[in-house]
């Protein structure tokens, strides 16, 4: 690594390309576990988001440093458990800081583990690449992601209560307003039509996207 | 007895590990391709998540709730570890597929050339780790986590494997170009999500 850490026009690449043309959500089907049942509440999908981010960026991080000293048998091992560590350290920290948040994620933070993003970045970026990169890598794809679960919650938010963080935005009926909610976006099944249609959105804007199938 | 039948058939129908609360949707959508990958998967995720839910119970037990220590000093009595978890469960869960693989390979190996590629994919599957979190966050007794298990497996492989059916049906349809493949896939989990959710308010 030279003295001042490089942003040429590959680092920029290698940073902006999976947040929208290789979206780990929207194009490689990554991660999306333990991702949409948070999206509920804008609070909830932006915690967990940074929560992805950071745990992202410091495993890539680790495991780009330790690469070349891992065996390749042991690599899953290694990498499962600077991804553990991380996540309870963010666990700790979480029901430290923002206890009630922390409640209502309840064990969505321990899945942060098994979020085949991180294992994804890790085991195919990471492994064969320098930290500054990994880190650039890992921090393109947390935000995409991140991204995806913070524009799937704000319009759950938006249409079934009416509010954004918890802010009226759309006056209720029931509480003299205009607007009628949309009890089916607080619902499961919801989160699975809002990919679907983002999905929709993303393919027909890049059409090199589109599956042949 | 009621109770178990009770907490067997919420975890199957109504907290449908795939439908209600999106774990393991990676391995979901991407083995349902066709009906039998999506058996074999479902088969794998029964059977490793009946074994792994009561060991993590027994680990969180004796090892790393408050006060399971005091079995090796009373003077531990005091210790608790369960902030430990992530790590031990993760642990646990990749150390029993192994095993299960190798037994399976060793004793069976019809079954192994079946279920062999799915069985290190579900040491990361999310259905398997979550299991074991939301045993800890809701405190089960051994014989719950085996119901559990046993229940949240099954409802996982139901999941997957309507979804295949589904899926191949759906060669035939004329579907717009931009939904094909991941989009109408979601689409369709969206409405076996819907319909799982009559399931809601079933007690015996």
């Amino acid at each position: 690594m030279s003295a001042a850490l490089p942003l040429g026009a590959q680092e920029r690449g290698i940073l902006s390309e999976p947040i929208f043309n290789n979206n780990p959500i929207g194009v490689q089907v990554l991660g999306i576990c333990s991702a949409l049942a948070v999206t509920t509440r804008l609070d909830k999908a932006i915690v967990l988001g940074l929560g992805v981010i950071a745990v992202l960026v410091l495993a890539s991080l680790a495991v780009s440093l330790v690469r070349n000293h891992t065996p390749p048998t042991i690599r899953i091992i290694v990498q499962l458990s600077i991804v553990a560590s991380l996540v309870i350290v963010f666990d700790q920290v979480l029901k430290a800081t923002l206890y009630e948040i922390s409640l209502e994620l309840s064990v969505f933070v321990g899945l942060i583990i098994t979020n085949c993003i991180v294992l994804g970045r890790t085991e195919g970026f990471a492994m064969q690449n320098g930290p500054w990169r990994s880190v650039l890598d890992a921090l393109g794809n947390g935000i995409g992601f991140a991204l995806v679960l913070v524009l799937v919650a704000l319009i759950r938010e938006l249409l079934g209560a009416g509010k954004v963080f918890g802010f009226t935005v759309l006056p209720l009926d029931k509480d003299g307003g205009w607007y009628v909610s949309n009890g089916l976006m607080l619902l499961a099944p919801s989160a699975l039509f809002i990919i679907g249609l983002l999905v929709w959105a993303l393919r027909t804007w890049k059409p090199q996207l589109q599956e042949k199938d | 007895m009621e109770h178990f039948l009770n907490l067997g058939i919420r975890s199957i129908f109504l907290e449908n590990m795939a439908l209600a609360y999106f774990l393991g949707i990676c391995s979901f959508l991407a083995c349902s391709r066709k009906v039998e990958t999506a058996i074999g998967l479902g088969v794998a995720v029964v059977f490793v998540q009946t074994l792994t839910v009561p060991l993590n119970n027994l680990m969180l037990r004796y090892l790393l709730g408050e006060g399971s220590l005091s079995w090796i000093s009373p003077a531990l009595a005091s210790v608790n570890l369960s902030f430990l978890s992530f790590i031990l469960f993760i642990g646990t869960i990749a150390a029993a597929v192994q095993i299960v693989e190798m037994t399976v390979d060793r004793y069976a190996p019809a079954l192994y050339n079946t279920l062999g590629v799915f069985l290190p994919l579900i040491a990361v599957n999310c259905v398997i780790l979550g299991g074991s979190l939301f045993m800890q966050e809701r405190d089960y007794s051994l014989a719950e986590s085996v119901v559990f298990g046993l229940g949240s497996g099954t409802g996982f492989a139901i999941a997957i494997i309507a979804l295949a059916a589904i899926r191949e049906r759906m060669v035939y349809s004329d579907v717009p170009a931009g939904l094909r493949g991941l989009g109408i896939t979601f689409i369709t989990a969206g409405l076996m999500s819907l319909a799982f959710m009559m399931f809601s308010g079933i007690q015996l």
